[in-house]
């Protein structure tokens, strides 16, 4: 607000502006009341707050295919996605050093966890390939053995590849390690490749820097005590494959320059075959191009892929499509959630209404002995109570044995009021009443009876004077009901579980599905942001209908 | 003063007992008949019953015996809504959820006016309480007095033959009480309503209305005009309830007629004038107004007996002087007198001789 005076800011006992003073006031105010609920906010940061913005992180987050796959990402950047055929050699070549660290680290079938969400198989087919790496590995180390056994030696590989210069590429690759294995991969290797090596032979180093950072820290081995692993032999193949390579070679004359020349003069006594075709006869569905359509569409860091398949998408090569008929299941499942959490509030509201009117009007004694009821569920472990539905509802139960026994319904024909809707409605009604009743009721209560008296005195008739005075007071109190209700069914989960057969479940049994099941939390964390964002959105949209100031937990 | 049914009696009570327990009756035998037009209170001290006889008109209670009559009509048998009688409550009972003119709208919608006759009728009733702007407010956004007049507007506004209020000026100021007892009086006496009107204040039972019965007990102990309860009460308790007194307690000693002559518990000697005293010996009561007490001997009759007193307290009010005497060994005995040029200011401590006209005695019941 403007000041309106125009002789000049009004000044307080000490001199200072009166504002000044006010909001100093104020403030210091405003932080000793922060310090009260500093404990609560802490507590409401730590399991509120993190747990949600966690979640919405969740939800997008798809690091593990880069983190796993650094080279072989890059390298797929410039294949034709959705071309129709597999990508080339560079990109396998990658493939083989990626996935035998992997292999190494045991991060080769999380990733394909991972990417099984997308396309099924790529499981199996990532944890068969990691095993069978070694293979392709002693293809190249048994032939370069046989041409000079110095291969063989940790000395020869140690003095040939250390050296000076490449502390990047160490740091580099220790980047990757710790990306993929999630830290720790720090302290003193013992090593550096040196940079005459990496402009040699880039693929050897880079391979036998990886190995020598695992070995030194991983399995705390000396590095210039170890033979390399079988990764380092087939980077070689790599690297003599280069003709630019090979003619480096014949000027080299640094340490293990006569074994590589020796190499280079017995190339074909090392396997010709390329390692798109080494793969290929592991498990030929690496010459699939929808695998690689996967793994390309999956590889950046963040997706959008869990929001897609939450509703009933999928991100594929020619982008966002719907999924096929018989996977299509999310939409379903909210719209019945939605659905069956208006039911039961519509229920609670029609069973609720008339015990909260009882319980705010009859005398003190007879109310507590009602409120008693009312709370007794809440005394009950919620399973306990479900479980009892279950001995009441079932076709052998006991609503239809008396139904029977009263001869309303045929035995043949008992009513089916289990494992469907009609089952999760009933007991989820019953479970949610209180939280329907409790708010109702502490508004009715403030309704002073004299309200109803002066409407008949004004000449209404009890109808009358009940639903034009007393039911418009009572509606802050169902609008306070209803929401408990509606939130509390919409993200309902045991109940359910135990009643609602395969019609009547949840988009929560789902979200549980996969958090304990499958394990796809990512997917699981979308199903959940949604369902946040659709509370969020009703809760708004009854704002702006009903207003939150008329709802009411209390007087 | 009207006795129990005569004809033209508009609201009649006949033998009416109320009991909510079955064990102990809140109201016992009640009689009580009003010609139209009149404007009667109920007054009496907490849980005496006064609104319990209220509920019971309005037909939110029934009498557990006995009939009440609405225009020569036993209406023990007509549901609330049907019996027309405007009301007015404690806590105004105003709808929150409607506005103003939606009160006042309410029970003319229950009787199925049209919306131009009904918004004729709400304008006229809200100027008549001078609220005319503020129709389109909630009853929230008034203050106590405002709402205080939007009641009574509403109990008004289907014009009523009948209007009961239930202390309906409880809750405001001294001030704004007394400016609403006025407005109230005012409005029952132009519009020829026929008003119950129940509060504990005797102030405003006494300015307020044409007659007043005093409850004690579920009975009415006295049903007369506001002066004639004050100034000739029947019994000791419309005595002591109504304005201030002093009472002092003995023995009837002589009774001729119109005077008596009692003697106090201490052996001193007074004239009265007996009220519900029947022969000598009876104990009794006697009650004197501060005001009608006369500390100049000059004033007295002849032969008129005098009290010893000695001043204790001598309190300065403005208008008025207001002394505290120790009279027959009772140390709460308080006169009044008139702040006049010529009025005697007494100091405590001062022995005087008081005394009185015998016909302000009264010997009442002990
Ligand atoms: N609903 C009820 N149930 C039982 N007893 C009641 C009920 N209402 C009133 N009473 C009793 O009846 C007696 C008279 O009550 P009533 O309300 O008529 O008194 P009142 O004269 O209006 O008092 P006040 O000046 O305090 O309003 C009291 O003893 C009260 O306890
Ligand atoms: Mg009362």
């Amino acid at each position: 607000m403007s000041d309106s005076t125009d002789t000049g800011p009004v000044l307080a006992a000490d001199g200072s502006p009166l504002k000044q003073s006010l909001a100093r006031a104020l403030r210091r105010e405003k932080m000793r009341a922060l310090a009260l609920i500093a404990p609560l906010l802490f507590f409401v940061v730590l399991t509120f707050i993190i747990p949600i913005l966690s979640m919405l992180f969740r939800s997008v987050e798809n690091q593990i295919v880069s983190d796993t796959m650094p080279g072989t990402v890059a390298a797929i950047q410039d294949w034709d996605t959705g071309g129709g055929e597999a990508p080339d050699e560079l990109v396998f070549q990658h493939l083989f050093i990626d996935l035998f660290n992997a292999s190494e680290a045991k991060e080769h079938t999380k990733l394909g966890t991972r990417l099984n969400y997308e396309q099924t198989g790529l499981s199996s087919l990532f944890r068969t390939s990691g095993r069978r790496l070694d293979d392709i590995g002693e293809t190249f180390q048994d032939p370069l053995e046989e041409i000079d056994p110095a291969f063989e030696e940790a000395d020869f590989w140690y003095s040939m590849m250390n050296g000076e210069g490449g502390e990047g590429l160490l740091e580099e690759r220790r980047d990757m390690w710790n990306a993929q294995v999630g830290g720790g991969m720090d302290g003193d290797v013992g090593f550096v490749p040196s940079q005459s090596m990496i402009d040699l032979l880039p693929w050897t180093t880079t391979a036998y820097t990886d190995w020598a950072i695992w070995a030194a820290i991983e399995d705390e081995d000396v590095v210039a005590e170890e033979e390399p692993w079988e990764a380092v032999y087939g980077a070689l193949g790599i690297d003599l494959r280069n003709p630019e390579t090979v003619a480096a070679i014949a000027d080299y004359d640094g340490p293990g320059a006569e074994q590589l020349q020796a190499a280079v003069a017995n190339m074909d006594q090392l396997p010709q075959t390329s390692f798109r075709e080494a793969f290929a006869e592991m498990d030929e569905d690496w010459l699939d191009p929808e695998v690689w359509d996967t793994i390309a569409v999956y590889s950046p860091r963040f997706t959008s892929g869990y929001f897609l398949t939450a509703v009933d998408m999928k991100l594929s090569a020619e982008g966002v499509t719907a999924q096929p008929e018989d996977r299509q299941l999310y939409i379903k499942l909210f719209n019945r959630t939605l659905f069956m959490s208006l039911v039961i509030t519509g229920s609670c509201i029609l069973l609720g209404y008339p015990v909260a009117w009882l319980l705010a009007n009859l005398p003190l004694r007879t109310a507590n002995v009602l409120m008693i009821l009312v709370l007794l569920p809440f005394w009950t472990s919620l399973l306990v109570r479900t479980s009892a539905w279950k001995v009441l509802l079932q076709q052998q139960g006991v609503i239809n044995e008396i139904l029977v026994w009263l001869g309303f319904v045929d035995d043949a024909n008992r009513l089916i009021l289990m494992n469907n809707q009609t089952g999760t409605i009933i007991a989820m009604t019953h479970i949610l009443l209180p939280f329907m009743i409790l708010p109702l009721y502490s508004v009715m209560k403030t309704i002073d009876p004299s309200y109803l008296r002066a409407a008949k005195s004004l000449g209404a008739t009890n109808i009358v004077a009940f639903w034009r005075v007393y039911f418009p007071q009572s509606v802050p109190g169902i609008g306070a009901g209803s929401i408990l209700v509606f939130i509390l069914s919409i993200g309902y989960y045991i109940t359910p579980e135990i009643v609602g057969g395969t019609d009547g479940v949840f988009i929560s049994n789902r979200i549980a599905y996969h958090i304990s099941s499958s394990l796809n939390w990512g997917l699981a964390a979308a199903l959940g942001s949604i369902l946040l964002v659709v509370v969020l959105v009703l809760y708004w949209l009854y704002d702006r209908i009903v207003g939150i100031d008329n709802v009411k937990l209390g007087g | 003063m009207a006795d129990g049914a005569s004809n033209d009696a508009f609201v009649e009570f006949e033998r009416v007992q109320k009991s909510y327990d079955g064990e102990t009756l809140v109201v016992k035998d009640l009689n009580l008949s009003m010609p139209r037009g009149e404007f009667l209170t109920m007054l009496g001290p907490s849980g005496s019953g006064k609104t319990t006889c209220l509920m019971m008109l309005a037909g939110f209670e029934t009498a557990t015996h006995g009939d009440i009559r609405l225009g020569g009509k036993s209406i023990n048998d007509i549901p609330p809504h049907k019996r027309g009688i405007g009301m007015v409550f404690q806590n105004y009972a105003l709808f929150p959820h409607m506005t103003i003119a939606e009160n006042l709208s309410f029970p003319l919608e229950v009787r199925g006016m049209s919306k131009s006759e009904r918004e004729g009728k709400i304008k006229r009733a809200l100027d008549m309480v001078e609220m005319g702007d503020f129709g389109g407010r909630r009853p929230a956004q008034l203050s106590g007095g405002q709402q205080q007049r939007v009641a009574l507007a509403r109990a008004l506004v289907f014009e009523p033959e009948l209007v009961l209020m239930d202390e309906p000026l409880g809750a405001l100021d001294k001030q704004l009480r007394e400016k609403m007892q006025f407005e109230i009086t005012h409005l029952a006496h132009n519009l020829g309503i026929t008003t119950v009107y129940v509060t504990h204040d005797q102030t405003e039972a006494l300015t307020m209305s044409d007659r007043v019965a005093v409850f004690d007990d579920g009975r009415i102990q006295q049903l007369a005009s506001p002066d004639t309860l004050y100034e000739s009460p029947e019994n000791s308790f419309v005595a002591q309830f109504i304005g201030e007194n002093n009472t002092l307690e003995g023995t009837i000693k002589e009774l001729k007629g119109e005077t008596c002559i009692v003697e106090l518990d201490d052996g001193e000697i007074i004239d009265a004038k007996p009220v519900n005293v029947d022969k000598v010996g009876d104990r009794t009561l006697v009650s004197i107004r501060p005001e009608r007490v006369e500390i100049d001997g000059s004033r007295l009759q002849e032969g008129a007996h005098t009290l010893d007193a000695e001043v204790l307290e001598f309190i300065y009010m403005g208008d008025i002087f207001r002394t505290r005497l120790r009279v027959a060994g009772k140390d709460d005995f308080i006169i009044k007198t008139r702040n006049a040029p010529d009025q005697q200011r007494l100091q405590p401590g001062q022995k005087i001789k008081i005394g009185w006209l015998a016909e302000d005695c009264r010997a009442l019941d002990a």
